[in-house]
């Protein structure tokens, strides 16, 4: 049924990566991510690769799970792969068949290019794994608040954001309950043309505008009935505080980046 | 005879996934042709559950559901004519009108049963008339109608499908007074004139006591009484300890009862009340 749907796809623990700040994480994210882009060499990637499954085994996410957040890129990763197979030449042997030629330095770049897919999806989605949606856009919400000198209202942003996802399990639950009312008076979208199934949708689809809009009238209702008024002068529920551990996960992150530098200036082997 | 017969059916929620729960347990029950079930339970009961199972809105994992003796489950395109003849008013059901005008909007079930012109306008219009919405209101938007009107046109949808059984979740909930008066003489009066079975899921107890021929009162996901309104009701208590109550005229009688007034037991709606009081005021000699 519809209601299992999940969404994010936050999983519950209390690992040192659950436990990080949340801003640091986002920060902390995009650094790996730059990270991942400097690598010009094996050795560098392979110091990133090593690093990306030991943040998997600590942030204790199953395997398995993690796994799930890469099936959907398998096709693009092989697709990467195969070009850059047949793409690169150069290195100490090539192969030949037909009208294809396989070259050493395209096989290193094709599992080079492959590597680096999967760290980046890997380390992203821990991300959305150790974080929860709400301390996501709280996250987020921080790190951009110096735009407002620009005039862009980041916290109206934010809170369009949490109402957003506030809401999503609401609406489906509430899909879920218009579509048994009209299955109930002989609504049928599982059968005729594409036209006609298109068309049954609209006893669900409008019920469900309306509702929606009721209910953003009443929580607009209720907010103003609560004295909000946006963002200035708000303290907060949940204080985010910088601590030792997140000072040393950046500096731990910084330490990886020389390293990567570093290794690419000093040892053989750089490919790009 | 009974319309609609279960036997042994489970449900569970989430089925196969690490939230898997039971919904509801290894329910037999026989609803018998032209009674008024009700059924009551506290919030999370399964009743929501169990009535979805009557018309096949949901399958049963475990269990069969007759509907006039045969498996509503045996061949699965027929799920839809068994959801013509037992017809489900949600809870709520004003949140489910969608068309343009009223008279659409309640010719939604009847052109579904794919009748012909003439007959889905007869039924809605009898439908209407049954409601008691007036002719003039059948080509406004149903946006438009107040929240007592909007509940029965889409009372009025269901009833066009002119079901043979038809089951109500919470009729007169979020209703004011007049408005679930106007519910509850709108069942009587269904039942008098058409003879239909119809099973109520009902939070007011008060409900229960003036309509129902029997009462179901649901636990935790399963059946824990199935009788009478009188013997339900004569357990107070257990129905206290499961988040239940008897109607407010039954806790107002039993007082009279501990005072010494010679009331009897059995008064479970005003009427009876009314009636009961006049008969031990005068044998006292009271005007």
């Amino acid at each position: 049924m519809i209601k299992d749907i999940t969404i994010g796809q936050y999983f519950p623990g209390n690992s040192v990566l659950h436990r990080l700040d949340s801003r640091m994480k986002l920060v902390l994210t995009l650094m790996l991510i730059v990270a991942v882009f400097l690598c010009r060499g094996f050795y560098s990637l392979g110091l990133v690769f090593i690093l990306t499954l030991l943040l998997v085994l600590l942030s204790r996410v199953p395997v398995k799970t993690v796994a799930k957040s890469v099936r959907p890129i398998v096709f693009i990763v092989i697709f990467t792969a195969v070009l850059n197979v047949f793409y690169t030449s150069g290195g100490s042997w090539t192969y030949q068949f037909w009208i294809f030629k396989i070259s050493e330095k395209g096989v290193m770049m094709a599992v080079f290019m492959a590597v680096r897919i999967v760290c980046l999806v890997v380390i992203s989605s821990l991300l959305t794994y150790t974080t929860t949606p709400t301390a996501l856009t709280d996250a987020m919400e921080r790190l951009m608040s110096p735009l407002t000198v620009l005039k862009i209202d980041v916290h109206t942003l934010a809170m369009m954001m949490t109402l957003a996802l506030r809401f999503i399990p609401t609406l489906i639950e509430e899909i879920d309950r218009i579509m048994s009312a009209q299955k109930a008076r002989g609504a049928d979208w599982e059968s005729g043309s594409l036209v006609s199934r298109a068309k049954a949708l609209i006893p669900v689809l409008i019920p469900l505008f309306v509702s929606s809009f009721r209910r953003a009238y009443e929580l607009a209702f209720a907010m103003e009935c609560r004295c909000y008024t946006g963002g200035k002068g708000r303290t907060r529920m949940k204080q985010m505080k910088i601590r030792f551990s997140d000072i040393a996960a950046l500096i731990f992150v910084c330490l990886i980046i020389a390293a990567i530098v570093l290794m690419d200036l000093f040892l053989s082997k750089v490919l790009l | 005879m009974s319309v609609i017969s279960i036997t042994g059916l489970t449900h569970f929620y989430n089925k196969g996934t690490p939230f898997e729960s039971v919904a509801i347990h290894d329910i037999n029950l026989e609803i018998q042709k032209g009674e008024l079930l009700a059924i009551i339970g506290h919030t999370g009961s399964g009743k929501s559950t169990l009535i979805q199972h009557f018309n096949g809105l949901l399958k049963p994992d475990k269990g069969v559901v007759k509907f006039n003796g045969s498996d509503i489950w045996e061949n699965k395109k027929h799920i839809r004519e068994v959801r013509f003849n037992v017809g489900l008013c949600f809870q709520y059901p004003e949140y489910q009108l969608f068309e343009e005008t009223v008279y659409k909007d309640i010719a939604f079930g009847p052109q579904n049963m794919k009748l012909d012109e003439s007959e889905i306008d007869r039924r809605v219009r009898k439908a209407a008339e049954f409601v008691g919405l007036k002719d003039e209101l059948l080509e406004k938007s149903p946006f438009d109608l107040s929240g007592g009107e909007k509940r029965r046109a889409a009372i009025a949808g269901v009833l066009a499908m002119e079901p043979s059984v038809l089951i109500m979740d919470e009729p007169t909930a979020g209703l004011d007074p007049r408005g679930r008066e106007k519910i509850i003489q709108l069942i009587k009066k269904y039942r008098e004139e058409t003879g239909s079975t119809v099973v109520l899921v009902s939070h007011s107890m008060e409900d229960v006591a003036r309509l129902a021929d029997r009462i179901l009162v649901m636990e935790n996901g399963s059946p824990v009484m199935l009788s009478s309104v009188k013997s339900v009701f004569s357990q107070r208590s257990r129905l206290v300890s499961m988040g239940l109550n008897v109607p407010q005229i039954a806790q107002v009688f039993s007082g009279l009862r501990s005072r010494g007034l010679p009331v009897s037991a059995d008064i479970f709606t005003v009427e009876e009340g009314v009636k009961e009081l006049l008969r031990v005021s005068q044998g006292r000699g009271i005007q």
